[in-house]
């Protein structure tokens, strides 16, 4: 990834990634929603060595403007060549539970704006049969548990999603990652009591970049994940229900 | 309530956290008083908030401009001067100042104004903080420089952290042509030798400093070795560049706490006279990446836990050249009577380049530094006698490394302490800073009675 478009680029996890890129040489088109943090973000990536940065502050919620801002990150660094998606809300489970407003909220961010932005860039890296597309999603969305369901089908559904467009683009040589971190040390946990399963954005985006480079097709960082996952998803769901998950 | 420690681990303090991401937001709101914290690696209590709030500042780590033409970075405070080297060093700019451990924040590096092994001809770290941003509780936000508010910026310089918060700076490195330093370390054979051949290195070394034998005593007190260097020329003098001779330092880590047996006066006594005589007697010259130069002990990645769970307590000090030789044998003496070996003790000179900070601890003299494992109340009471010898030589006592110091020592060592009482934030304090002013409290101290913080020792403090 020469030409990285990063959306949500203010996220810990996307921070991170960017600050690798950037000492990589790479040139980014970054996006966020808080103006004075996405400068923040964008000049420690210019000083770190980025070839090019150009940012852009919208609220991505707003989906009429994806169309105009996938246009806008193609014309500003001459092309694309790698997209990461990083933006998301964990929302309260509680909340969404009351009332359908958060769930919806949480089900536009986290899912559909997801969909609205890679629809575009889908097409545009089909059409020039190259680029590698990264998803941040979560291992949330591998089994839904009553703590955290609407966050887990927000994600699960972007899975589902994801899995579709790679077997589309596969024979249009265009990659699509799903990268999907367990407990991440973020502003968005900060608030949960830490434990040793707790990963650093750092070494996510290491791993993010790993799973990049070699064009995997779904990872779990830290590895880890993918044998806990695995023992999750194979509790009979008669039993799973029963559980306090 | 968590306990975060400062490098010593002592005293233990119990302390909320609020972790700081964006340079721009507002200060948090919280009960009771703040304290903005580093990397930790101050040794005593200066760094710590007990009752408190520390307002960790590793997440401000972005920088904001780097400019490889006149070697000036911007940065937030929480950026680590390591990450300064890994940015200039390869485009030929190196830290104007550095203390031994890059593991250190420029907003950490500011409030105690650190100094290196340079001091003598660059000054403390202050002097090339061209400006910064201060933030203060009120909701203000200042620029700070020599010229735009001037005040507020030799308060925050050495100020330990309780003006404000610094969200971020400039700094001015310092261009060099290699990353490689010709070493030369000298023999010395007590403390009456190294206080010439420390002064005469100042003439032509940029760098100097010297390990010390804490256990040697009479004639010997002061037995060490002195290391001098400059940055190499480009052409490093024809030396050629053996491998070895640019390897940084091996990273190893301290994986637990050590019980602290290790650490006695034989062990202590043993690597002492092996590190002694490895050199026999000769100066020896080598060329070395600056890495194992500079930072020596940041190749063993969490060296504190050697002391063990009691941690221990640094002691350094400064006093004029006129008082020097009898203070310094004394200290020298009095640690090594006392049957308390100081594992890791450097000497070496400060020059009399003014520091903009108020607070500032340099001052002409010569300062030395001592590493103490924490024995309880035998320990407390030799740092504190060590602080009235200091006192009564005209000197000062460094607060980014003290525990025990005394209200009225602080008073003498730092004369422009009531000027500065009033810059700090009503909402900003420290451990240290309750410690220094028994009498008026701002806060509770309650909670760090509780939990150990070390007893105000002066009968000023107990009124
Ligand atoms: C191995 C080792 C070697 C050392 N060698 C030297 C040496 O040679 N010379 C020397 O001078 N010191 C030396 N030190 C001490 C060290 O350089 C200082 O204590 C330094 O200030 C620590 O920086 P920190 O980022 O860890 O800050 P902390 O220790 O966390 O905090 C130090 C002070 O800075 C304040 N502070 C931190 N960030 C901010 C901010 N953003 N705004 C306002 N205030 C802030 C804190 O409140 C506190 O008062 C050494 C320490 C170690 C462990």
């Amino acid at each position: 990834m020469k030409k990285v478009l990063v959306l949500g680029a203010t996220s810990a996890i996307a921070q991170a990634t960017v600050r690798l890129l950037a000492a990589r040489g790479a040139s980014l088109y970054l996006v966020g929603r808080n103006a004075a943090n996405l400068d923040a973000v964008t000049k420690d990536a210019a000083t770190r060595g980025a070839a090019k940065v150009e940012s852009k502050a919208v609220d991505l919620n707003d989906f009429a403007t994806h169309e105009a801002l996938v246009e806008g990150a193609f014309q500003a660094l001459g092309g694309l060549d790698g997209v990461v998606l990083a933006h998301g809300v964990l929302g309260d489970q509680a909340e969404s539970q009351a009332t359908w407003t958060a769930t919806e909220a949480v089900l536009r961010t986290n899912f559909m704006s997801a969909v609205s932005l890679l629809t575009p860039l889908a097409n545009r890296f089909e059409a020039q049969k190259a680029g590698t597309m990264v998803v941040i999603s979560s291992v949330a969305g591998d089994r839904g548990r009553q703590s955290n369901y609407v966050y887990g089908a927000s994600k699960g559904a972007l899975n589902v999603f994801l899995q579709g467009l790679r077997n589309r683009l596969a024979k249009a040589n265009v990659a699509v990652v799903t990268v999907k971190p367990g407990f991440v040390d973020t502003p968005m946990t900060a608030h949960l009591p830490k434990n040793k399963l707790f990963a650093s954005p750092e070494k996510v985006a290491r791993g993010l970049l790993r799973a990049a480079d070699s064009r995997k097709n779904e990872v779990y960082v830290p590895g880890i994940w993918a044998l806990i996952m695995l023992i999750i998803k194979s509790i009979p769901e008669s039993v799973f229900k029963k559980l306090k998950l | 309530m968590k306990s975060l420690e400062s490098w010593g681990r002592y005293p233990q303090v119990e302390q909320r956290t609020q972790a700081l991401t964006w340079r721009s937001d507002a200060l948090p709101e919280v009960s009771g008083s703040v304290l903005p914290h580093g990397l930790g690696r101050s040794y005593g209590d200066s760094c710590l908030n007990g009752g408190g709030t520390l307002l960790l500042t590793s997440g401000l780590d972005k920088f904001i401009d780097f400019d490889p033409a006149t070697g000036v970075v911007r940065c937030e405070a929480g950026v680590s001067l390591d990450m300064i080297l890994r940015l200039g060093a390869p485009r030929g700019w190196f830290l104007p100042v550095t203390p031994g451990t890059k593991f250190v924040t420029v907003g950490g590096a500011i409030a105690n104004d650190v100094h290196g092994k340079n001091h003598h001809c660059a000054g403390t770290f202050g002097r090339y903080v061209r400006r910064f941003e201060l933030v203060r509780s009120d909701g203000s936000r200042r620029i700070c420089s020599p010229d735009e508010n001037p005040d507020w910026y030799g308060a925050t310089i050495g100020g330990l952290g309780l003006t404000g918060l610094i969200t971020w700076a400039e700094v001015q490195l310092k261009p060099i042509s290699n990353p490689y330093v010709l070493q030369e370390t000298v023999p010395l054979a007590n403390l009456d030798e190294f206080l010439v051949v420390a002064r005469e290195s100042e003439a032509d070394h940029q760098f100097t400093m010297a390990w010390v034998d804490c256990l040697a005593r009479g004639k010997k007190v002061g037995r060490g070795l002195l290391y001098r260097g400059n940055f190499a020329p480009p052409q490093f003098d024809g030396l050629p560049l053996a491998k070895s001779h640019l390897s940084h330092g091996i990273g190893l880590a301290v994986p637990m706490d050590m019980p602290s047996f290790c650490l006695n006066r034989l062990t202590v006594s043993a690597f002492n006279w092996l590190y002694f005589h490895r050199q026999n007697g000769r100066p020896k010259q080598r060329l070395t990446h600056y890495d194992p130069f500079f930072y020596p002990l940041d190749a063993i990645y969490g060296w504190n836990r050697i002391y063990g769970r009691r941690g221990f307590l640094q002691f350094q000090c400064v006093v004029p050249y006129s008082t020097a030789r009898d203070a310094l044998k004394d200290i020298l003496e009095r640690s090594s009577r006392g049957g308390l070996p100081s594992f890791l003790s450097v000497l070496k000179t400060f020059g009399d380049i003014p520091s903009p900070g108020w607070l500032s601890f340099p001052r002409k003299g010569v300062t030395l530094a001592m590493d103490f494992a924490n024995r309880g109340e035998k320990t407390y009471r030799l740092v504190e006698e060590l602080d009235r010898v200091t006192r009564e030589a005209g000197g000062a006592v460094y607060p980014a490394k003290d525990a025990r110091m005394s209200p009225e020592s602080f008073a003498a060592y730092f004369p422009r302490h009531t000027e500065f009482a009033g810059y700090v934030d009503p909402a900003f304090s420290s451990s240290f800073w309750r410690r220094m002013h028994p009498v008026s409290l701002p806060f509770s101290l309650e909670s760090e009675r509780a939990s150990g913080a070390p007893q105000p020792q002066s009968v000023l403090a107990l009124r």
